[in-house]
């Protein structure tokens, strides 16, 4: 199914895989306060190597991802899993969350906390199941 | 205490380590244990027979009212004497029994599991504990009968087992969500201190039925009891374990234990002392028309079984007297007298009483051993089975019962002692049978259990006054909940009772004379016992593999429309009636729309009109596209922009999957006549009705107040975050979105799974699923379970089959014919085929063919 990919689609797609994927990090940490977060986020990175897998291939975009999108999957859910925790070792509910306020050096604070963790767990968890469906699909197909 | 129960379970997930260093020394080590146990227990001896209880309080999970505390009081000091005392022999029995078995290592753990649970279950306070160890019962069991699990056999009576007792766990779990829930507690002491009159709950007879049917089931009462007897398919010593002093002692154990809370109405009385003696009278009659040593055996247990529920039915005061010294009697004999079968059994090879005499010379202890435990088992003076049997008479002729009882009661007691006649005198005494193998006394730690068991079964009947006053009259107090003024003793007087037991004798010696003759005469009822409850509970397997092999042909067809139209329908079916019956619609249409919306909305109409009638695969998924983008133009429109991004996101994305799922896809065809997609469209039209109804009515009717106010509000300062969806799903919801990324990561494995692995399966390959719960009769030939295509694809092969042999017959003939008539063509024909031909045809062929050969 996949014609060698036209020139046009080559070249957009190796500048747009690492606009979208900074974008989606943009978006992940966002999230908290303005429109985004971890599933948004995940989506937009499938979408980045799903662009590049209906370019280059289902080879390639495993060579790219480095990760077996199965391996993501288990990540985003370690990841999710983890962020219950600190709660319980503080002695409140499973899931309460928690909150680490680090100051930058030149006044700005970020806001470590369980539910960033949390969040990353589901970007990598929605991540990773596209990924898998879309490469396992492709896979297939190239057979 | 909490102790005692966990330290069993950690030697067992000891025992493999044990057994790779010690071999077969290991089940003595581990009886240690056990004995150290009953020592312990037996130092608070003093602490009960002064009226006290040791009370040990451990939150488990207090949140949901579940407790590990563990109360030792006189019925649970009985019980958990029993149970460590006869473990630890039948430990050392099975160290010999199972001398140099490869799984020997396996049985022990299973068997210290089955204690350890044992324990837990007679010590639980929690009513949720207790259950929890009831389960760790019926399991660890399971695993014990079945432990010889290449034998078909085997396997199907651990099932039976466990799905008779399983079952009743089932509706007792209900039962005793009832009770807490009318006694206001989890804690079987709360209840029994707090002044509720549970027996005037309204639902006191719902409950009742519950818990007796998981104590019924578990302690093998008339119907349930036919999953005993086969349950002998375990080794000897498990069927000395379990059918003497533990797990079917459960059922019994927990109907004394509710007895204070439950006991004592007219219901009680009725339901226990009817389906008592019910059972008491199967059991007595299965047994004696038995020959095998360990189904007589089990059958008895049965019928012991019978009388204990019986004597709780009585609810007297006397009664609960007879009930704590009959078990502490059943469980000692009836421990000696199965070890004591093993040992026949192992010694001679066969259980087969015809099979078996004058082995008394050869197995001197044996011998006696078992004539005593008979002494016990038929209630003969002086054993402690006398006592209790004395009890039970008396306080039966003075209960609350009538005639037709006592005259069942009387008969098993007459059979019994037939059955303890054989067990005693059949193997041992009259003329030597030979046997395969040269017969010697067991080995002493197989007859250790044995012996100290008959011989305490004597010392407690020679004191009586010390057993009751130690042991069965704290016990019949904890039953009864209150003190109770008495003593045992050996010599009432001459008395009712007294003479009643001297006519059972004289009546069962007698009728063990002509035995063969009975059980010949009985033999004429083999008719209607085989249509009994065992057949009640294969025809009840057979309807589940008939229901579940319908509901499989109708729901579960392969075919996903059919999938979707039952869901949907479903869905449209309850929910629809809920709605119309139960909510009063109110139409509300005053909706001030703006124009941009109304072109939305006519986009997205148009969209999902175009994709239900296109012709082309690829402008459906783009039609299909379209729609979800008007949606998502619709969730900005209304200042959803998370929504509306995920909406855009997903959208994208499911037309990426779509279009790679298509092109493996064959050429669009349109495969349903009209009639379907007219029906399809009604279905989807009727949901799409019901949909818009709901959504309608979610946004006029408010249940209760909103709690988006709180969320708002509480965003910044609580979860410090302005973007109050992300909150939601990170912060206040997360455990529902941990479960979702689950659901997804489940999902997408799915997918792969699909995608990735094709075993070569055929249908029908799993069809000997069922077989293990059905009867052997009814293993099936061919496929248990075969679709309507796939019968009428068989059929139609035998039909092709059938056709294609007639054809070739025919053609074999008229190529007979042929060759016949012209000798030409003769080399393909065989020699039957030329029989009626003329001599020169024949010459001819032979020649021809012998060029063939050639």
């Amino acid at each position: 199914m996949m014609k060698p990919g036209t020139l046009i689609l080559h070249v957009a797609a190796r500048f747009l895989v690492p606009l979208q994927l900074l974008f989606s990090v943009f978006l992940l940490l966002r999230g908290h306060n303005e429109p985004g977060g971890g599933f948004i986020a995940g989506l937009v990175a499938s979408g980045a190597f799903a662009l590049y897998l209906f370019t280059f291939g289902a080879v390639m975009t495993r060579d790219l991802m480095r990760i077996d999108p199965r391996n993501l999957i288990g990540i985003g859910l370690f990841l999710g899993m983890i962020s219950i925790f600190p709660a319980w070792f503080q002695g409140e509910a499973f899931l309460t969350s928690q909150w680490w306020p680090v100051m930058l050096p030149g006044g700005n604070e970020i806001k470590l906390s369980t539910p960033l963790i949390f969040d990353i767990g589901v970007y990598f968890t929605v991540f990773g199941s596209v990924m898998l469906m879309l490469v396992a699909l492709t896979e297939t197909e190239e057979r | 205490m909490q102790l005692s129960v966990l330290v069993i379970y950690l030697l067992a997930a000891l025992t493999p380590w044990l057994y790779s260093k010690q071999q077969a020394r290991t089940a003595n080590i581990l009886a240690l244990l056990p004995a150290a146990l009953t020592l312990w227990f037996a130092s608070h001896i003093p602490l009960i027979t002064s009226g006290g209880i040791l009370v040990h309080e451990y939150a488990w999970i207090p949140g949901l009212d579940i407790s590990l505390t563990m109360v030792l009081d006189g019925l649970s000091l009985m019980f958990a004497l029993l149970i460590c005392g006869i473990g630890t022999f039948i430990l050392l029995y099975a160290g010999s029994y199972l001398k140099g078995h490869k799984d020997l290592a396996r049985f022990l753990v299973t068997l210290l599991a089955f204690m350890g649970s044992m324990l837990g279950l007679i010590l639980a306070d929690n009513l949720i504990t207790l259950f929890v160890f009831w389960e760790l019962t019926s399991i660890t069991s399971y695993l014990l009968i079945g432990f010889k699990h290449e034998s078909a056999d085997a396997r199907k009576a651990a099932l039976q087992g466990l799905i008779v007792t399983v079952g009743g766990g089932l509706a007792l779990l209900a039962g005793l969500i009832m009770l807490a829930g009318a006694g206001g507690s989890y804690s079987l002491q709360e209840i029994f201190n707090s002044s509720e009159v549970l027996s005037e709950h309204p639902l006191y007879v719902g409950m009742m039925i519950c818990i007796l049917l998981g104590a019924f089931t578990k302690s093998a009462q008339f119907p349930f009891h036919f999953w005993l007897p086969n349950a002998m398919a375990a080794p000897t010593p498990v069927s000395a374990y379990l059918h003497s002093a533990t797990m079917v002692k459960a059922g019994i154990y927990l109907m004394a234990r509710l007895y204070p809370e439950l006991g004592g109405t007219e219901f009680w009385i009725n339901t226990l002392t009817s389906f008592g003696a019910l059972t008491m009278l199967t059991g007595a009659f299965m047994a004696v028309r038995s020959t095998d040593l360990k189904k007589l055996l089990a059958y008895s247990t049965v019928m012991a079984l019978g009388t204990l529920t019986l004597l709780l039915g009585l609810s007297t005061e006397l009664a609960m007297m007879a009930f704590a010294a009959y078990l502490l009697a059943h469980s000692l004999y009836k421990g000696a007298l199965f070890m004591l079968a093993g040992i026949v059994d192992h010694e001679t090879g066969t259980r087969d009483v015809t099979q078996l005499g004058g082995l008394r010379k050869l197995m001197p202890i044996t011998a006696i051993c078992t004539l005593i435990a008979a002494f016990s088992l038929a209630g003969l003076p002086p054993m402690f089975g006398f006592v209790a049997k004395e009890l039970l008479l008396e306080s039966l002729l003075k209960g609350p019962v009538g005639l037709l009882i006592i005259l069942m009661v009387i008969t098993s007691a007459i059979f019994v002692v037939v059955v303890a006649a054989v067990i005693a005198l059949k193997p041992f005494y009259g003329r030597f049978v030979p046997q395969a193998r040269t017969i010697h006394e067991a080995p002493k730690l197989m007859l250790a259990g044995p012996v100290v068991l008959t011989t305490l079964s004597l010392l407690a009947g020679l004191f009586p006054a010390v057993t009751g006053q130690l042991i069965t009259l704290p016990a019949s107090m904890a039953v009864a909940g209150q003190p109770i003024e008495g003593y045992l003793a050996l010599w009432h007087g001459i008395n009712l009772p007294l003479l009643l037991s001297i006519i059972s004798l004289a009546v069962g010696y007698g009728l063990y004379r002509y035995w063969d003759t009975l059980r010949d005469t009985l033999r004429i009822l083999n008719p209607i016992i085989e249509r009994g409850p065992e057949a009640g509970y294969f025809r009840f397997m057979q309807g589940i593999v008939i229901v579940s092999e319908w509901q499989t042909r109708v729901l579960q067809n392969g075919s996903m429309r059919n999938y979707l139209r039952t869901i949907i329908l479903t869905f449209v079916g309850v929910t629809g009636y809920t709605l119309l019956w139960r909510y009063q619609v109110h139409w509300n249409w005053d909706v001030s729309v703006y124009l941009h919306e109304i072109v939305v909305v006519l986009i997205l109409v148009s969209a999902a009109a175009a994709v239900s009638i296109t012709g082309s695969r690829l402008g459906a998924v783009a039609t299909m596209g379209s729609v979800g983008f008007s949606v998502a133009l619709i969730f900005i429109l209304f200042s959803a922009t998370d929504l509306g991004i995920t909406q855009i996101l997903v959208e994208t994305l499911t037309v990426i999957l779509l279009v790679l799922v298509l092109f493996r896809l064959p050429g669009f065809s349109s495969t349903s006549t009209p009639a379907e997609r007219g029906r399809d469209a009604f279905v989807a039209v009727l949901t799409g009705v019901l949909m818009t109804l709901l959504i309608m009515i979610t946004i006029d009717v408010q249940l209760f107040p909103s709690i988006s106010d709180y969320m708002i509000e509480n965003s910044q300062p609580l979860a410090y975050g302005r973007n109050i969806v992300n909150v939601i799903l990170v912060d206040y919801r997360a455990l529902d979105t941990l479960g979702e990324i689950f659901v997804l990561a489940l999902a997408a494995l799915g997918v792969y799974a699909m995608i990735k692995f094709r075993p070569d399966t055929q249908p029908g390959a799993n069809h000997y699923a069922g077989t293990l719960i059905l009867p052997p009769k009814q293993v099936p030939e061919k496929h248990l379970v075969l679709s309507l295509d796939e019968r009428k694809q068989i059929k139609e092969e035998q039909i092709r089959a059938e056709k294609l042999r007639i054809k070739a017959e025919a053609e074999a003939k008229i190529a007979t014919e042929t060759s016949s008539l012209t000798a030409s063509n003769s080399s393909n024909a065989t020699e039957d085929d030329s029989l009626n031909t003329t001599s020169s045809d024949e010459q001819s062929n032979n020649s021809e063919s012998n060029k063939g050969a050639q």
